[in-house]
């Protein structure tokens, strides 16, 4: 844990975001279930952080509950300091004014996350004179420019459009102008573009790119998908059952994948290269959160298991600069 | 116990087809002009306020033990066709042959025959599952309405339940919320297969699972097909996963055929300007070589009121005034019959500036 956070010498400026042991636990008493089971990171501006994981690993959670937007049920433990504020330490309207000024959230499901009764242009017009006072009629203004500038097309026209008369693509480039138009800091992307068809999901990663480089924000972006990871990411960490297991720079991962979860992703993943024989899946299914295993949580699915690798969880131990992975064999290697 | 004699003649039948040399070429399933308008309604007293051109005089087959992809975006007709194979719902244009047979036609087979032998799995493995039946339950459903006997149906769910993976002592009686998603799409397989069937339509069958299971029920799937010698009709939006698994593959774009092939000619040197972008849209797995501009912009425009001519004129960056005047038909890519595209700056004579000129004059020309 302490292997993640350099010492304070080697960056005078702190980082936009810290995160320490950061855990979110659903239920109460005995019976509540770890989501998320200690993760700690740091992020600097203009970077871009992948959480890359399958269903249930814990990566929508972990980025939930850094602007805590969890149900009440949820225990968040843990430190986070965004650009100077202490996260877990703001009250209610604290973390309301938080949220969509220095950091803001795009979803995987642009229909559900709009509101179908208000246009487009009102809605980003709405947040825009909540958060900085602005006139309705000067908000609009903004509204369009925001439009403009993710390349909506005719996008005057869809200032009066509801999100129902707009194609998937196009909501999800309304949500990106609704999430920016107070310029955040921090972007927080929920698998943006898992629900979109190829040819839109690339546009959309692109325009993300290009908007970050503009805008110079951080962005976390979640995901499932190594080939989109490798499209946005400057830094990857891979989790599995609520852990970081495996982090570095995206070209270190791909090229030389050292924890066993992140191998066999790569083995199930179909890629342009496979076409014949058979995939190499990871056998077995994720763990219970209600039944999770006495040591690492992957073990009963790895290939190295060791009996030292069901005793206790193993550490997330630096072994290069900036690489990491919580996995007992990886010095073996 | 006669109907139950019928489905083990049935059986024998369907293994014993990818060794009946002969028939090896003969298309299974064979659709002609297949045309599916579903009707907006909403006018002055419900009139019809227009029309949705969902499959649009639509054409291929499909061979004994192949697999055949079919790749669009969403909205292109491709479930709409899955659907229509099935006969879950009925084409207003257009004929669906099985070993020849006309489906429904006045001298063909019955629905109910079709589905003997044609069956589907879909993408949404919780919804296709009746919640109050168990995987055990579920698999035998078929059999059961086919009349075989209760302990028998059960019998044979519980072998084919051991088939696709699951252990029947643990998951027989287990019911669909109790399963993983990967388990449930394994039942559903489980279903399709009971009654021996010799096609298998898999309507997005794992775009909904995780990667890791994904691959396993994709292994699951070719595994299965090498075992039974089964025929897919393979639809999906992941182009990496169809020319992973595909013998053939069709290209579909608002409700038309652009573009059908072995998978590895249409990959590699495509007919179409949609399958090029559709093929450069592919993320690259390369974090030093990002894609730097988007291979084609846009969205799909409304399948109501389609671009005249080609559909994909609109969004095609070789388009031309041809374009919107005549609607290209399928040709030969190349020399090979089997490789064809909608396109006019594939077709001679079209008028297209970049089309192939015939014969004498071709080299000049096919620099362009």
């Amino acid at each position: 844990m302490t292997a993640d956070r350099p010492g304070p010498a080697d960056r005078p400026a702190p980082p936009l975001l810290e995160v320490w042991e950061l855990s979110v636990r659903f239920g109460f008493g005995v019976s509540a279930l770890g989501a998320v089971n200690g993760v700690d990171f740091r992020l600097e501006l203009g970077e871009t952080l992948c959480l890359l994981g399958e269903s249930g690993s814990g990566k929508t959670v972990t980025m939930r509950a850094l602007i805590r937007l969890l149900p009440p049920t949820a225990q968040i433990t843990g430190r986070i300091v965004l650009d100077g504020i202490d996260v877990m330490a703001l009250d209610d309207d604290g973390i309301q004014a938080l949220r969509g000024t220095k950091v803001s959230m795009i979803f995987q499901d642009p229909l559900t996350a709009l509101d179908p009764v208000f246009t487009i242009g009102s809605q980003i017009a709405e947040t825009i004179v909540c958060h900085t006072g602005l006139s309705y009629s000067a908000a609009r203004a903004r509204a369009l420019e925001f439009l403009e500038m993710v390349q909506i097309p005719s996008a005057r026209r869809r200032l009066d459009a509801y999100p129902h008369e707009l194609s998937g693509g196009l909501r999800q480039l309304a949500m990106i102008a609704l999430a920016l138009s107070c310029r955040p800091k921090l972007l927080l992307a929920d698998e943006p573009t898992t629900a979109l068809d190829a040819t839109v999901q690339i546009q959309i990663l692109l325009l993300l790119r290009e908007l970050q480089r503009e805008l110079g924000m951080a962005t976390i972006f979640v995901t499932h998908d190594l080939s989109v990871a490798c499209e946005i990411a400057d830094r990857v960490a891979v989790m599995y059952a609520g852990r970081f297991v495996e982090t570095g720079t995206i070209a270190e991962v791909i090229d030389s994948p050292r924890h066993p979860h992140t191998i066999g992703l790569f083995g199930s993943t179909v890629h342009a290269g496979t076409h014949d024989g058979l995939l190499t899946p990871i056998p077995g299914a994720p763990p219970d959160p209600s039944d999770m295993p006495p040591g690492c949580a992957f073990a009963p699915r790895c290939p190295r298991v060791a009996p030292a690798c069901n005793e206790r969880i193993p550490e997330l131990t630096e072994f290069a600069p900036g690489r990491q992975a919580r996995c007992p064999r990886i010095t073996e290697s | 116990m006669n109907s139950a004699s019928a489905t083990t003649e049935r059986s024998a039948r369907s293994r014993a087809g990818p060794w009946n040399a002969g028939e090896e070429d003969r298309p299974v399933l064979s659709v002609h002009e297949l045309k599916k308008y579903f009707r907006l309604s909403g006018g002055l007293f419900g009139a019809a306020r227009g029309y949705v051109q969902a499959v649009d005089g639509v054409s291929f087959s499909v061979s004994k033990g192949e697999t055949l992809g079919v790749v669009g975006e969403s909205g292109c007709g491709k479930s709409t066709t899955a659907r229509l194979l099935i006969r879950l719902i009925k084409p207003d244009q257009g004929r669906i042959l099985l070993d020849g047979q006309d489906v429904d036609g006045p001298n063909g087979i019955s629905v109910r025959a079709l589905r003997h032998q044609v069956q589907m799995v879909f993408q949404d493995s919780y919804a296709s599952l009746n919640p109050r039946h168990t995987a055990a339950e579920e698999v035998s459903f078929g059999l059961s309405a086919q009349g075989v006997a209760r302990a028998e149906a059960r019998n044979r769910a519980k072998q084919v339940l051991d088939f696709v993976g699951l252990d029947p002592g643990v998951f027989a009686d287990r019911y669909p919320h109790e399963l993983s998603g990967g388990q449930r799409q394994r039942v559903n397989i489980a279903r399709a297969l009971a009654i021996n069937p010799r096609v298998l339509i898999l309507d997005e069958a794992v775009s909904s699972l995780d990667k890791s299971v994904e691959a396993q029920v994709l292994n699951l799937l070719i595994d299965i097909k090498n075992r039974l010698g089964l025929t897919y009709v393979f639809i999906s939006h992941d182009l990496n996963v169809v020319q992973f698994v595909s013998d053939r593959v069709l290209v579909m774009y608002l409700g038309k055929v652009v573009e059908i092939g072995p998978v590895e000619k249409v990959y590699r040197s495509a007919g179409h300007p949609y399958t090029r972008a559709l093929i450069a849209s592919r993320l690259s797995m390369n974090p030093r070589r990002r894609i730097a501009a988007p291979p084609v912009m846009g969205d799909l425009p409304s399948p109501i009121n389609p671009p005249s001519g080609c559909r994909f004129r609109t969004r095609c960056p070789i388009a031309e005034p041809v374009c919107a005047e005549n609607e290209p038909l399928l040709a030969a890519v190349g020399d090979d019959s089997l490789h064809v595209a909608a396109c006019h700056a594939m077709a001679p004579r079209s008028g297209h500036s970049l089309a192939p000129v015939p014969m004498s004059r071709t080299a000049s020309a096919s620099g362009a």
